[in-house]
């Protein structure tokens, strides 16, 4: 333990380049994990509605997309959205996660629709209600509580998978923290490196995990569903 | 036939061009090897995953403090820090802390994402065995059941059918994430399939048929996953 806290580790966290190195890579993770989650959001949207149509082509078209994509490793996707589409880095990274958080997106929603019994959209089409008012009034309401807490959640999985991005070489967090390992090469150092970035992870997932946890629980209690 | 396809500009230059395809295929035992790799990280993983998963999903609901705890920290942390991070501790941290200690890189990725899908899995089991009302043990225990009688024939067949579904989800992502020891160059299907292309050029070729294989090992337990949750649903 005497070993692991004197010296070389003090000297490592006063050097203001630690924290330079390790803001740009927490920059990079939030801008690939934040735009990934943007795109993913509007993206799962569309084809999770696409998924719950009754139009056969749009629901099988969506299925598909679905299928193959959640049985594929997000890494994969990143290193094809880099090698074969040759973006860049950072965009690579960032297209690879949509292309996967997409479609697990677009189940959450299509389970949260689902989750609605038809009785209610028939009840409400019967009472006169357009398609966009049933929405908008009986589906929505219950559907999105059901789902929000998931898709939330999802933004965790987004965020540390992110780290992937290091494979191609996307100055990211996780890939920073390695470069500055080797850089301060003795044992207790590198070790501290990779405890930083960890409660870095740690402390942002933390608490979007917590926000989730109250979002069901609050939820669940009944605001906007009948019968939870 | 050739002479058609030679017409054929994509077929014969570009990232999905014939040769790359030949040279794939020539040299399909290396992916082959990779993917008996993904199996063994995956099978032995998932089988880690699934004592600790239990184990700490059964502290979480202990009645003493301590246990309780030590699991909430236990799940906390593994699902709240990249996978990654946890492979890169085993990988490079263990062998500073003890000098000379030499993990192979199959143990590092059987003991990730045993670690990190424990984690999950603990969450699965805490779930369903607070999802049985404890009035029921009591129930069976005040008719006559043994304790290992009410948990063979009341408890565990409904928590079961809750607790199934998560369940091959997770196996599903752990076989995804075995592709993880890629980046530590642990000899799996993902690290096979890009050190192939990477020397070659041919990433259009390798990497379907990389995604193949994932999706055979995956898809069969997706589609058995939904007809479990369809189950579950209508019970």
């Amino acid at each position: 333990m005497d070993s692991f806290l004197n010296g070389p580790v003090i000297e490592m966290l006063r050097d203001p380049i630690l924290y330079i190195g390790l803001g740009y890579g927490l920059l990079l993770t939030l801008q690939i994990s934040g735009l990934s989650i943007v795109l993913s959001f509007g993206f799962g949207t569309v084809l999770g509605s696409m998924r719950y149509s009754k139009l056969p082509v749009l629901s099988q078209l969506a299925t598909t997309y679905i299928e193959v994509i959640r049985n594929l490793p997000t890494l994969l996707l990143i290193l094809v959205s880099y090698f074969v589409l040759g973006l860049p880095a950072m965009w690579a990274a960032t297209i690879g996660l949509t292309i996967y958080t997409s479609a697990i997106i677009a189940e959450i929603i299509r389970g949260g629709l689902n989750s609605v019994s038809s009785g209610q959209w028939e009840a409400a089409r019967s009472q006169g209600f357009t398609f966009l008012q049933s929405m908008r009034y009986i589906v929505l309401p219950p559907a999105v509580v059901k789902m929000t807490p998931a898709i939330v959640s999802q933004f965790v999985t987004v965020i540390k998978d992110s780290s992937f991005a290091m494979a191609i070489g996307a100055y990211e967090l996780m890939f920073k923290g390695t470069i500055l390992a080797a850089k301060y090469w003795k044992p207790s150092q590198i070790i501290t490196i990779y405890v930083v970035i960890s409660l870095v992870y740690f402390v942002i997932n933390f608490t979007i995990s917590t926000i989730a946890r109250r979002m069901q629980t609050r939820m669940s209690a009944g605001r906007g569903s009948i019968g939870g | 036939m050739s002479d058609l396809l030679a017409r054929i500009g994509f077929l014969q230059e570009g990232p999905f061009a014939i040769p790359r395809w030949t040279a794939l295929f020539a040299n399909i035992d290396v992916l082959r090897d990779g993917a008996l790799i993904t199996l063994l990280v995956a099978s032995l993983g998932l089988v880690m995953a699934l004592a600790l998963g239990t184990a700490i999903g059964v502290m979480s609901t202990s009645h003493w403090r301590v246990p309780r705890a030590l699991a909430r920290v236990y799940v906390e942390f593994f699902q709240n820090t990249p996978l990654l991070i946890q492979v890169f501790m085993l990988y490079n941290a263990i062998p500073l802390i003890w000098p000379g200690l030499f993990i192979p890189v199959i143990t590092i990725g059987v003991f990730g994402v045993g670690m990190y899908h424990g984690a999950y899995i603990a969450e699965v089991v805490r779930a369903g065995i607070q999802s049985i009302g404890r009035g029921q043990l009591e129930a069976a225990l005040s008719q006559g059941f043994s304790y290992v009688g009410a948990m063979r024939h009341i408890i565990i067949p409904q928590a079961m059918r809750i607790v199934l579904p998560p369940l091959t989800n997770q196996a599903v992502n752990l076989i995804k994430n075995t592709s993880v020891i890629a980046i530590i160059a642990g000899g799996d299907l993902m690290y096979a399939g890009d050190s192939f292309a990477g020397r070659y050029g041919h990433y259009g070729p390798t990497y379907i048929v990389v995604g193949l294989g994932y999706f055979l090992m995956c898809f069969p337990l997706a589609i058995w996953t939904r007809r479990l949750e369809e189950r579950t649903r209508e019970a």
